[in-house]
């Protein structure tokens, strides 16, 4: 079993794997603290469908990098549903939640309709389901999309530990902030953009269906256990980085599809938070 | 002397007016209660004094020297806060937030100063908890805490008893009567509680006459 697995991580796409795996699931899982609490989980499953529709745009035009594509719109998209559709008084609107549904949903058919016309292979069903659950890409990484991968997941956390304070802040209580003199809209814009970058990235991990799994779980999970937002916060980075890891080495020596591998080691995290919180009510 | 002035202040959400060109004056040192039927407009009025809530037209005037980071809000808890993963300590010391702070360490002072927040508001034994799971009361206190950490001269409370029982509700007046009587603190409180506003308001404002 060892013996197979160092074998395996002579291969630099499999050391590559690992590197993007854990930057990816740590970045998400901060964010996704944050997301879940400011009730904007969906916003997030939305945000990756609209990634794939860009992937779609992209793949038609031929971008030879389709990041050039698929970041610039993801990250508009979540300007426009992050910090536009907001009523300053209860967070969504129900105007905003039909929205999401409506973009995302759309996105999703626009981008199979774009790969179905202009298809450029002979496995259509193939490429899509590739692209909507991650099935190999992340083991055919090139050392471009790596270091693209490190740079933003980079940028990601020295931001995130910069406004750690102030994004809490915000989370807990946007009016109250405002009210002292915080910029919240400047912040709701840097955590949009930087929510759609994560997303993005992620979509390379697990595919653009299982995205907001890597979003929500690690942070429900920390929830169940932990009480204050520091403690949550760590955990939850450090559950979605063990549940990367254990479903990317499980998924290189079993053979099964890396994505869903992942969400699979989430769901078990989860359960496993939601029996350990669920004893210690009844002991108390 | 006044603190805070409102010149043809008019207030609303998209296209209703709530507040049309209202002119008003919050005196230095006074104990202001706001009192009026629901929807009368008595919350979006305080939302605009504590500029979450951008006036349509008109302005308001900070006097006497007052600086917009020198005003605690509490505004009315929302459902997502009621089971929000955070420890008191870090919701109270969040309001310094303001104080455009971009390190991400509280220093000595800041602490201390939240330490005697939480003393005044008698939650100082909470500082560990966790918000989610305290009482209504307390979570109203730790709120109170956090404001008055912002508040240097005018606190501004959205309805601070709503859903407390009356002795949580008596332990809350006598703690905002004492920070009005021995902190020197201007109050501005939204409230349904008739009875309270008479005895403990220096002023009272009754928002069923002005907006028809």
């Amino acid at each position: 079993m060892l013996d197979k697995l160092f074998f395996y991580l002579d291969f630099p796409f499999v050391r590559y794997a690992i590197i993007v795996g854990t930057l990816i699931s740590l970045c998400s899982s901060l964010l996704g603290v944050t997301l879940v609490l400011k009730r904007y989980s969906y916003i997030g499953d939305g945000l990756s469908h609209v990634a794939f529709g860009a992937l779609a745009i992209a793949a038609v035009l031929k971008v030879t990098n389709n990041m050039l594509i698929i970041l610039p719109v993801t990250i508009a998209v979540a300007i426009l549903l992050l910090c536009g559709s907001r009523d300053s008084r209860s967070g969504i609107q129900i105007k905003g939640d039909a929205a999401i549904a409506m973009v995302s949903a759309g996105a999703l058919a626009i981008g199979y309709l774009l790969m179905n016309i202009f298809s450029s292979s002979a496995n259509v069903a193939g490429d899509v389901c590739t692209t909507l659950f991650g099935s190999m890409s992340i083991l055919t990484l090139k050392p471009t999309d790596v270091y693209l991968c490190v740079i933003l997941s980079a940028i990601v956390l020295v931001t995130y530990i910069l406004f750690y304070h102030k994004i809490f802040a915000i989370t807990f209580d946007e009016n109250f902030a405002r009210a002292t003199g915080v910029n919240v809209n400047a912040f709701n814009l840097l955590i949009a953009i930087i929510i759609a970058a994560i997303i993005v990235l992620a979509m390379n991990l697990v595919g653009a269906l299982l995205v907001s799994a890597l979003v929500v779980f690690p942070a429900l999970s920390a929830m169940r256990v932990f009480k204050s937002f520091f403690t949550v916060t760590v955990a939850a980075a450090v559950i979605s980085v063990v549940c990367s890891l254990t479903g990317i080495i499980i998924a290189i020596l079993a053979g099964t599809p890396v994505g869903s591998t992942i969400v699979a080691a989430d769901i078990v995290a989860f359960l496993i938070c939601y029996t350990t919180s669920f004893i210690r009510c009844r002991r108390m | 002397m006044f603190l805070l002035k409102c010149n043809k202040l008019t207030l609303g959400y998209n296209n209703k007016d709530i507040l049309h060109s209202f002119d008003y004056g919050i005196h230095s040192g006074e104990y202001l209660c706001i009192i009026g039927r629901n929807g009368c407009g008595k919350t979006t009025f305080l939302r605009g004094l504590a500029g979450v809530l951008r006036p349509k037209s008109g302005k308001i005037e900070l006097c006497d020297n007052l600086r917009r980071n020198q005003i605690g809000y509490l505004p009315q808890i929302t459902i997502a806060q009621k089971d929000f993963p955070a420890s008191v300590e870090e919701i109270v010391l969040s309001a310094f937030q303001g104080k455009s702070l971009l390190l991400p360490f509280y220093g000595k002072a800041l602490r201390k100063r939240a330490n005697e927040c939480l003393e005044l508001t008698r939650t100082e034994n909470l500082r560990k908890e966790s918000f989610r799971e305290l009482s209504g009361g307390q979570k109203q206190r730790v709120l109170l805490a956090r404001a008055l950490c912002a508040a240097e001269r005018l606190l501004l409370l959205d309805e601070p008893v709503t859903g407390l029982d009356p002795e949580s509700s008596q332990n809350m007046y006598n703690i905002i009567k004492d920070l009005h009587e021995n902190k020197n603190m201007t109050i501005v409180m939204v409230t349904h509680d008739v009875e309270a506003a008479r005895n403990n308001a220096t002023r009272v404002l009754n928002f069923n006459e002005i907006v028809q």
